[in-house]
């Protein structure tokens, strides 16, 4: 799960993690006391969004820039009346952009240099890892191409915890002098400490910055969390923006159903998540486009069935449906009854094509066969694949 | 043979009470597989009864040891209790412990396998689908089920299987089966990024197995233990050996369905992970239809009979 900037600033402050001091707002009525409330000088305006690449963005009315710097009130206000409600296209969010919510104002700072900081999981160690590097504000994974011996990394044992001496180590390679390096120590310490506490997946500072007079701040926040843990953390799922969300992704998960959007046209209904991106890949390779990944577990019910039909076809860009069931444990003929209960209820205009192998697979072949609709029935993943394929061709 | 278990493996079942638990425990006792225990704390002293089998439930895993010598432990706990039940079967000295539960934090599964460092205990999983080494009988049975994994689809024979992915491990099988060709075991090592045998590990067992003639090894996006497999094999295993990699098209930054299957950068690709496939000799299945007929070339090639 994400969140926004402004939203991980407000946790870098409960842990300690020096940071420019901000102000949020979703009303362009507040955006003079926002402002207010931070001190003289610059402002920089940043538009909330769960993607990365803001300040390289642009606004689909043509506005450039997702993150500005304002000399002036005036100018700050001017800048977060033209990025509220408009959509930025970044590198990350694709095409059609998102809409920006909220603005987030911070005080400018007197940058000294940049650096980059994160914490995440190693998982060829399966231990959390420190990665810094001296060239900050740059995208990391060009900089490890390009420069990897600027990139420095701490591998943490957890059991013990980060040390001392792993600490010291790395503001030592990065090159700080004293009074940097004792804040940059601490600093990295508490972020550690919230990246376990709070089940974080990434916590990654781009740029962090030093300042003339030795203070380490972090300017940019990204914090991503571990859904496997939020039953635990009540105070993060709060955090949770739906705007930010495909409604067709948070509508399939109350029915417990993996799905993700893609661009293509031939939709995949799938059990088991393996399964289910290996149908998107041979759809791929016999020409179509998947127009999403669908997995619906294990244990598909009717219901689940029915409100996967429902979630699929809420796409207009679908042109075709691929269902690719391997009943191992799960009866085929409850399947194929809840795929004609769903097309009976949803109504279908599109060419099917339904693969089921498994458990009780000819009494849920004869029931699609009996069933009075068009559904075509393919006796391998290729061979269905192919007839998928053809069909929205 | 085959490997980490065989139709006689004592089997103990954590979590024989839960509804999850309980249905994959019947199915099991109907493959033939010696469930001699159950676990759910608090319950001790009762069983658990199916088809004219009785299963003593104990309250401890190290009661349900003492009691009956098992060796191997399922866990079909749920996700916040999970990493206790695999420390619990570490501190009872099991030799396998297979974790079935999905959706178990990184944090807990970063510790557990820190503090299994040193044991005796192997872990396999979590989020996977369990092991099967195919028996005699009719559809397979009276081999070793442990976890949720189809016994019917299986076939004794020679080929090994290791996967990420519970459907896509049942695809191959099912693939292998109808063409004739057995299995010696079948591995679901797990979908999250954070587990306890990887690819590699299951391919030195089976390598090192007489009665595995050749393997088939499905991997998906994310992270890097393909290439890890595969780069071995390429030093050590004679064996043929058929690769697939699921995720060709999915978009960077998500997660596929399971934790661990999320594109991180250049590296962990299909399409990377592929190229590494090839360079090691391993033959690459084209698409999920293929996984089977690939290792009957890679077979071929070597001279190899896997029936």
């Amino acid at each position: 799960m994400n969140i926004h900037e402004y939203q991980a600033k407000q946790l870098f402050e409960e842990y300690g993690i020096p940071c420019p001091k901000g102000s949020a707002t979703s009303s362009s009525e507040e955006f003079e006391s926002c402002i207010d409330s931070l001190g003289e000088g610059l402002v920089v305006v940043k538009s909330q969004i769960h993607a990365g690449g803001r300040g390289k963005g642009t606004f689909t009315d043509g506005f450039k820039g997702g993150v500005k710097l304002a000399k002036t009130k005036e100018e700050a206000i001017e800048y977060a009346n033209k990025m509220l409600g408009n959509t930025l296209v970044t590198i990350q969010t694709g095409e059609a952009g998102r809409k920006v919510q909220t603005v987030y104002f911070t005080e400018g700072a007197d940058i000294e240099k940049e650096y980059y900081l994160a914490v995440l999981l190693d998982r060829a160690t399966s231990r959390p890892v420190v990665v810094a590097s001296t060239e900050g504000g740059m995208d990391i994974e060009t900089v490890a191409e390009e420069t990897p011996d600027k990139i420095f990394k701490v591998f943490v044992d957890p059991a013990y915890g980060l040390a001392d001496f792993q600490l010291r180590e790395l503001v030592t390679k990065l090159g700080l002098n004293k009074v940097e390096s004792k804040n940059a120590a601490k600093l990295i310490r508490n972020l550690y400490t919230m990246f376990c506490e709070k089940d974080a997946d990434m916590i990654e500072v781009n740029p962090l910055i030093t300042t003339s007079t030795g203070e380490v701040l972090a300017l940019d926040a990204k914090v991503s969390f571990d859904s496997n843990a939020l039953y635990r953390h009540p105070e993060i799922v709060a955090l949770r923006d739906l705007n930010e969300e495909d409604p067709k992704e948070i509508e399939a998960s109350k029915f417990g159903l993996s799905y993700i959007a893609l661009d293509g046209t031939i939709a995949c209904l799938v059990n088991g998540a393996g399964l289910a991106m290996s149908t998107m890949d041979i759809i791929k390779h016999y020409g179509g486009s998947p127009a999403n990944f669908l997995d619906v577990g294990g244990g598909a019910t009717k219901e689940q069935v029915v409100a996967a039909f429902k979630i699929i076809l809420g796409d207009p860009n679908v042109k075709g449906i691929f269902v690719n069931i391997f009943g191992g444990i799960m009866d085929c003929d409850v399947i194929a009854n809840g795929i004609v209960e769903a097309v009976k209820e949803v109504g279908l205009k599109l060419p099917l094509v339904v693969r089921l192998e498994g458990n009780n697979v000819k009494a849920g072949k004869a029931t699609l066969a009996g069933s009075g609709l068009t559904i075509v029935s393919g006796d391998s993943m290729a061979d269905a694949a192919q007839k998928i394929v053809d069909l929205v061709a | 043979m085959s490997i980490l278990i065989t139709p006689e493996t004592k089997i103990i079942i954590q979590g024989i009470t839960g509804e999850f638990g309980a249905r994959h425990a019947r199915l099991s006792l109907d493959y033939g597989t010696q469930v001699v225990a159950g676990v759910t704390p608090g319950k001790g002293g009762q069983t658990f009864e199916h088809a004219g089998k009785s299963v003593p439930i104990f309250s401890s895993v190290a009661d349900a040891v003492a009691a009956t010598g098992a060796t191997v432990s399922v866990i079909f706990v749920p996700p916040p209790f999970a990493a206790d039940a695999i420390l619990e079967c570490v501190d009872a000295k099991v030799e396998l412990a297979v974790a079935i539960t999905e959706g178990i934090p990184v944090r807990d599964m970063v510790r557990v396998k820190r503090a299994m460092e040193g044991s005796s205990t192997r872990l396999v999983g979590p989020n996977c689908p369990g092991l099967v080494s195919p028996g005699e009988g009719e559809d397979s049975s009276g081999g070793c089920r442990i976890g949720i994994a189809p016994g019917y689809i299986h076939k004794k024979g020679h080929v090994g299987v290791v996967s990420r992915s519970g459907t896509l491990t049942y695809e191959a099988v099912y693939q292998l089966t109808v063409k004739d060709i057995g299995q010696s075991t079948c591995v679901g090592i797990g979908g999250d990024p954070v587990n306890g045998t990887s690819h590699l590990d299951v391919i030195k067992l089976f390598n090192e197995d007489p009665d595995t003639h050749g393997i088939i090894l499905i991997g998906e996006i994310g992270g890097n233990a393909e290439v890890e497999a595969a780069r071995w094999i390429k030093e050590n295993c004679t064996k043929p050996v058929a690769g697939f990699i699921a995720g060709a098209t999915a978009p960077p930054g998500r997660r596929m369905g399971h934790a661990g299957a999320i594109v991180g950068g250049a590296e962990d690709t299909a399409e990377a992970k592929i190229a590494v496939f090839k360079e090691c000799g391993i033959e690459v299945a084209d698409t999920p239809s293929d996984m089977a007929d690939a290792l009957l070339r890679s077979a071929k090639a070597k001279g190899v009979t896997l029936s």
